[in-house]
């Protein structure tokens, strides 16, 4: 069986790559586009440490087909930080201490940034809702909740 | 394996039709490849439907709303109308697994998985939906409440797929809601859903309902007695006492490392009430 | 007189107790940092493992033959390439291990023991043919008669492990092997004669089930083995200097040959101190001369890596009506998995560890079962033996009409209090973290019905241990440190910021790394809350070694004795009438002229740590149970604990507050369900319920700092003693709210629902 070639934009450059039907979009970005940033936890949707925006929503990318993903756009932890300056919650992540082990903080900083994105002024209640996908066995949950909301509170004052 | 995307309902029935081993029919994949995953499941031919423009749309019909089977949870939730048309239709697409995966979740997958404890498909039965099947032999649609006929087995034949929902018109003063049972706060599949849909006349009386239970039986149940329980009243409290001995009554749950069978029968009697009072209320201010 | 040792100011700055930004920080929010299995080499082969599908099964045969033959397979390993290693017991971490149970672990013997026990491995070019080669090896079972539960594993008719297991620890010694590995007892005083002298007695029995560390990242290695015996191997673990030891042990291998880098790591807890994959890489390398990659999916971790054990436990204990603790008395099952090893132990010393009570009298049981082999998880064996205890000192609280700290503060273990499992306790601050809570607007929020609240105190040792680190002072004045325990959750911020104190650096100029096996002397694992403790301690000792040196090049240099200079600020500096002649010389400067004044600037610590000081910690919960379904909803909750010194506060409240949320998970909801055929039914994250977002309030925390002596700092460990208190206090709180005293974990919906029902309580 030929693999599928594919062309995607990913992080906002063209790329190309081909696989096999079975390979996941995480498999690919992993495996063959060497952005390890998307971590495997589980491959089955249960704890969005593999979190990338596909066409500008946020998904597993554990549950989607590489070859699905032809002519579409798809943004990883990779493409969070501009240049030389990391993208607000980055740097509110690091200064308030909201990664531990680290292991789940991209999947957690994609799927913040999502929400920030949608709701620049969620509650409590609303982070913690939206990010129940995204497992942390570190943290606790207190800092990092912390960190989306001081950073939504600094980026609406602009 | 095989990936086919084709552009048309004919082309993805011709494919399924035609498959000569195991086919499958993917939309959001959030069933499908963890099933692959697990080598639970390992297709010859996957076929991708999402290229199909009715799967995909969602339009208004007869005065209702067609839903395509793999428009999103989270395209469902971003609908500026349908939430306020069908709150707990929508709050039901919204509960499976996490964000993330709302993100892909489709209606037709999750009642094509064929899981009794889907948490769309309560949903989908109180209010009353149809599954437009498409399929070699032509369209036909099915009560949603008779696609899935036990865990893993659908009315569908060879060749088949669940194109759209349709919703039907709302009559005034309407409203439906959709509650489950889960031991966390989030990500867990139900221990038991509960799905109400019920219309009010001028006197605040309860003048049409449907209740659905799901995860307390082979299939989602569509529960006759427990609507017949609360219509011609306000939903006092005896009511609600006889929408739950109905419930109650209608539950066969099985015993598995989510629940047990008494605690599925008891949940199921609390949720149906606790989704009815809700949907009253909605109801009541939908005026 | 030179003054070689204190906490000198780099600007007027200290950086210890700030809140620094980690210097690994950057590359964990961007993706950039190498986790195991972001670790690649060319070349490498996919190893896969084949695990047995019996919880308790005799290996008959093992045909290879067909896997090997499949065009892309490079290699398959077996028993047969292991040789057997004699029994001989070791400490690993704060626990034992015998290598004859290691390499039957690593890849099974005589027997496969439990349901995804290692029976073969290969190694091939891709995954889909290492999937395919798999199913072509033929094992040949005889199935045999399985037992999952610790007190069935305990009767004397119950299905055989290991027919070589006698009981250790039993008068007269066993004739007959059984699965009781061992009795443990600590006894102190005469608790029938205390029991006597009690007015109230509470005897409970109390059961908890397996839980695992639940790290988000799985275990992964690539081993690389050369011809000449020498290897390379990256894997993610708590300790690479242990698993260097283990692989060479295991594979006859020296360990000067076998270099280590333990990549970060995404969460252990306890279980990376162990090796599943690392033996088994390194075996398929040697055998197929490339380089190979082993990555276990979710479902091999919680099938093939250890939880922490289930157990029974049996608690009586005594007080007067005035509420002082006259005895104490506990039984504690523990089970141990395929092979002994459970932490019984601790969890026997621990028990009554927070008090002060004249008679106590507690015994364990290490009874191996068919489930995998347990490994350590955060405090290992305490959160059992203290939930249980903890449980019946609520109880007598209630029943003397006692508030619960009123009581704890009666009975608490002080600064010379001898601890029934023997050491006498020097400062300590238990008593602090109950004066803390009873402070906290927390505990004075009044609460609504089916609401409840809930405390506990708990304990656990820490240690120190063997430790190597390195500062090395770079041609321009910055810092390049060197430690040798993985980075879990902070420690490069916290070594950095004691080494920027001591050597009066700026922060930024000090690079932390964590070094391979080969550029450090032998260090212990991250484990036993020793990292922060042991590795500053040994920065001290390092910067000490460098700042003599300097103080020695000045007085050469100056032609100065050592009493006219002195080392303050991050500089030496001339004393007197000398400060008229020559001027201040910093790091820096003499980094420019190292050459020419004696070579490479450094210092090594290297230290056995002694003197790690107990962390105490009281939490408090609020909680409400809905009794129309038994769901509970976590209100609030609060930690105090004592940290000794906090080096990075933010860090050390981490601690606190991801504990704490392990707790509640253990409490509510997570337990390893097993169906009657010995089989793991919930092997994922879908059912194997961990705390979500938004299944946790925000956990407050109050840094209580009661300095340990011994440190040069004061520090005390503290990540393993927040997981203890949180079993009890949400017991206790449900007892609060529903008047229901729960003796199982976990406390789940059906389990609490059945409860409140038999009582008439299941109305809102």
């Amino acid at each position: 069986m030929a693999k599928h070639h594919i062309e995607a934009v990913v992080n906002g450059d063209p790329v190309e790559f081909l696989c096999e039907t079975e390979e996941t979009l995480l498999d690919v970005l992993r495996d063959t586009l060497n952005l390890t940033g998307s971590k495997e936890g589980c491959a089955s949707g249960d704890c969005g440490a593999c979190s990338v925006m596909l066409d500008g929503r946020l998904v597993c990318s554990c549950l989607v087909l590489g070859c699905e993903v032809s002519g579409r756009k798809i943004e990883t932890i990779e493409g969070m930080a501009k240049g030389d300056s990391l993208h607000p919650l980055q740097r509110r992540f690091l200064e308030a201490a909201a990664l531990q082990c680290g292991i789940c903080t991209p999947g957690v900083l994609v799927a913040s940034k999502a929400l920030l994105e949608r709701n620049p002024n969620p509650s409590e209640h609303e982070v913690r809702f939206w990010l129940a996908g995204n497992l942390c066995r570190c943290t606790g949950y207190d800092k990092i909740v912390t960190a989306v909301m001081d950073t939504a509170a600094a980026m609406r004052k602009g | 394996m095989r990936y086919e995307a084709p552009e048309s309902l004919e082309g993805a029935v011709a494919l399924l039709a035609g498959a000569k081993g195991e086919a499958r029919v993917l939309a959001g994949g959030t069933d499908l490849l963890v099933q692959m995953r697990a080598d639970v499941v390992d297709p010859d031919l996957i076929v991708d439907i999402k290229r199909i423009p009715e799967a995909r749309e969602i339009t208004q019909d007869k005065g209702g709303w067609r839903i395509g089977a793999a428009v999103t949870g989270a395209e469902l939730k971003d609908h500026p109308q349908l939430k306020q048309v069908w709150p707990g239709v929508i709050e039901a697409a919204n509960l499976i697994g996490s964000t993330q995966v709302q993100g892909r979740a489709t209606l037709g997958g999750n009642l094509c998985n064929g899981s009794p404890a889907a948490d769309s498909v309560p949903a989908l039965i109180a209010a009353g939906a149809l599954a437009s099947l498409v399929g070699p032999a032509g369209r036909r649609d099915l009560p949603v409440e008779d696609v899935m006929l036990g865990p893993r087995k659908l009315a569908l034949q060879k060749g088949e797929i669940v194109a759209s929902f349709w919703l039907p018109p709302r009559p005034p003063r309407s409203s439906d809601a959709y509650l489950r049972f889960i031991p966390r706060t989030e990500m867990d599949i139900a221990v038991v859903g509960a799905g109400v849909s019920l219309s009010l006349d001028g006197n605040s009386v309860i003048s049409a309902a449907r209740v659905s239970l799901g995860a307390v039986a082979a299939r989602v149940l569509l529960v006759p007695e427990a609507a017949q329980a609360i219509i011609g009243s306000r939903l006092d409290k005896p009511a609600q006492d006889r929408l739950e001995a109905a419930a109650r009554a209608a539950c066969r749950p099985i015993d598995d490392k989510r629940g047990t069978t008494e605690f599925r029968i008891d949940v199921a009697a609390v949720l149906a009430r606790r989704s009815a009072l809700i949907a009253l209320d909605r109801a009541r201010s939908n005026n | 007189m030179a003054e070689t040792n204190g906490h000198s100011q780099a600007n007027g700055h200290s950086y210890v107790g700030t809140r620094q930004i980690r210097p690994d920080g950057v590359d964990k929010v961007t993706g950039r940092a190498r986790f195991g299995a972001d670790f690649n080499l060319p070349g490498q082969l996919i190893g896969r493992v084949l695990r047995s599908p019996h919880p308790h099964a005799r290996i008959v045969s093992i045909d290879a033959s067909k896997a090997e033959a499949l065009p892309g397979v490079k290699a398959v390993i077996t028993r047969d390439d292991f040789g057997d290693q004699p029994s001989e017991f070791i400490p690993a971490g704060e626990m034992m291990m015998n290598y004859k149970d290691v390499v039957r672990n690593v890849m099974a013997r005589e027997k496969a023991l439990y349901e995804g026990h290692a029976v073969a491995a290969v190694a091939a070019t891709s995954v889909a043919i290492a999937r395919r080669a798999l199913k072509l090896i033929d094992v040949k079972y005889e199935v045999l008669p399985h037992v999952i539960d610790v007190v069935e594993a305990m009767r004397p008719d119950a299905p055989l492990l290991h027919d070589d297991l006698f009981t250790v620890g039993v008068e007269p010694k066993p004739q007959k092997p059984s699965n009781v590995a061992k009795r443990v007892e600590i006894k102190v005083g005469d608790v029938d004669a205390g029991f006597k002298k009690a007015d109230l007695i509470v005897e409970r029995e109390f059961k908890t089930a397996p839980v695992h560390q639940g790290y988000i990242e799985p275990h992964a290695a690539v081993a690389s083995a050369s011809e000449d015996g020498s290897v390379e191997l990256w894997t993610t673990t708590q300790g690479h200097f242990i698993v260097r030891a283990h692989c060479a042990r295991l594979l006859g291998l020296d360990m000067g040959k076998v270099r280590v880098t333990a990549t970060e790591i995404g969460g252990g807890f306890g279980g990376k101190t162990v090796v599943y994959l690392e033996p088994l890489a390194i075996a398929l390398s040697r055998k197929a001369k490339r380089p190979v990659k082993m990555v276990m999916s979710r479902e091999e971790v919680f099938k093939a890596s250890g939880p922490t054990s289930g157990a029974t436990v049996r608690v009586k204990m005594g007080a007067t009506r005035d509420g002082k603790f006259v005895a104490g008395f506990a039984e504690l099952k523990y089970q141990a998995g395929a092979f002994q090893g459970s932490p019984v132990q601790p969890g026997t010393m621990c028990a009554y560890a927070p008090y002060d009570i004249e008679n106590v009298h507690v015994i364990g049981y290490d009874v191996v079962s068919n489930r995998p082999k347990v490994a350590a998880y955060r405090a290992p064996g305490a959160p059992i033996s203290e939930y249980a205890v903890e449980s019946v000192v609520d109880e007598i609280a209630k029943k003397l009409g006692l508030d619960p700290i009123e009581l704890r503060m009666m009975n608490a273990a002080r600064e010379g209090t001898k601890a029934a499992y023997g050491p006498k306790f020097g400062p300590i601050g238990l008593e602090e973290t109950l004066n803390s809570i009873k402070k906290t607007e927390h505990w004075n929020t009044p609460l609504r019905k089916w609401q409840g609240r809930g405390v506990a105190s708990g304990f656990w040792f820490n240690i120190g241990g063997e430790t190597s680190v390195s500062l090395t002072v770079n041609e321009d004045g910055t810092i390049s440190l060197m430690a040798g325990t993985p980075d879990i959750g902070g420690l490069r911020a916290a070594l950095t910021s004691v080494a920027a104190d001591e050597l009066g650096v700026p922060y930024e100029k000090i690079r932390p790394i964590i070094g391979d096996t080969g550029s450090l002397g032998f260090n212990f694992l991250t484990g036993g809350s020793r990292s922060a403790f042991s590795g500053s301690m040994a920065i001290v000792e390092a910067a000490r070694q460098i700042k003599q040196e300097l103080i020695a090049r000045a007085c050469k240099l100056w032609e100065a004795k050592p009493d006219q200079v002195e080392w303050k600020d991050g500089a030496v500096r001339p004393l007197g009438a000398l400060g008229e002649k020559v001027k201040p010389m910093t790091i820096a400067d003499f980094a420019k002229v190292s050459g020419k004044t004696g070579g490479p600037i450094g210092g090594s610590g290297r230290i056995n740590a002694q003197g790690a000081g107990p962390s105490f910690g009281t939490h408090l919960v609020d909680l409400e149970v809905d009794p129309e379904t038994g769901r509970t909803t976590i209100l609030r909750y609060t930690v105090a604990q004592d940290a000794g010194r906090a080096l990075h506060p933010a860090y050390v409240e981490g601690q606190y507050q991801g504990g704490a949320v392990q707790g509640i998970g253990w409490a509510l909801n997570e337990e390893y369900i097993y169906g009657e055929d010995g089989k793991l039914q919930n092997a994922g994250f879908l059912d194997y319920r961990m705390p979500v977002a938004s299944d946790v309030p925000m956990i407050d925390t109050v840094l209580v700092e009661v300095g340990n002596p011994k440190h040069p700092y004061g520090v005390r460990g503290v990540g393993e003693t927040p997981i203890v208190p949180p079993l009890a206090a949400i017991a206790n709180a449900m007892e609060n709210a529903t008047g229901v005293r729960f003796t199982e974990l976990p406390m789940s919906p059906p389990k609490v629902l059945k409860a409140l029902k038999d009582k008439g309580l299941n109305k809102a």
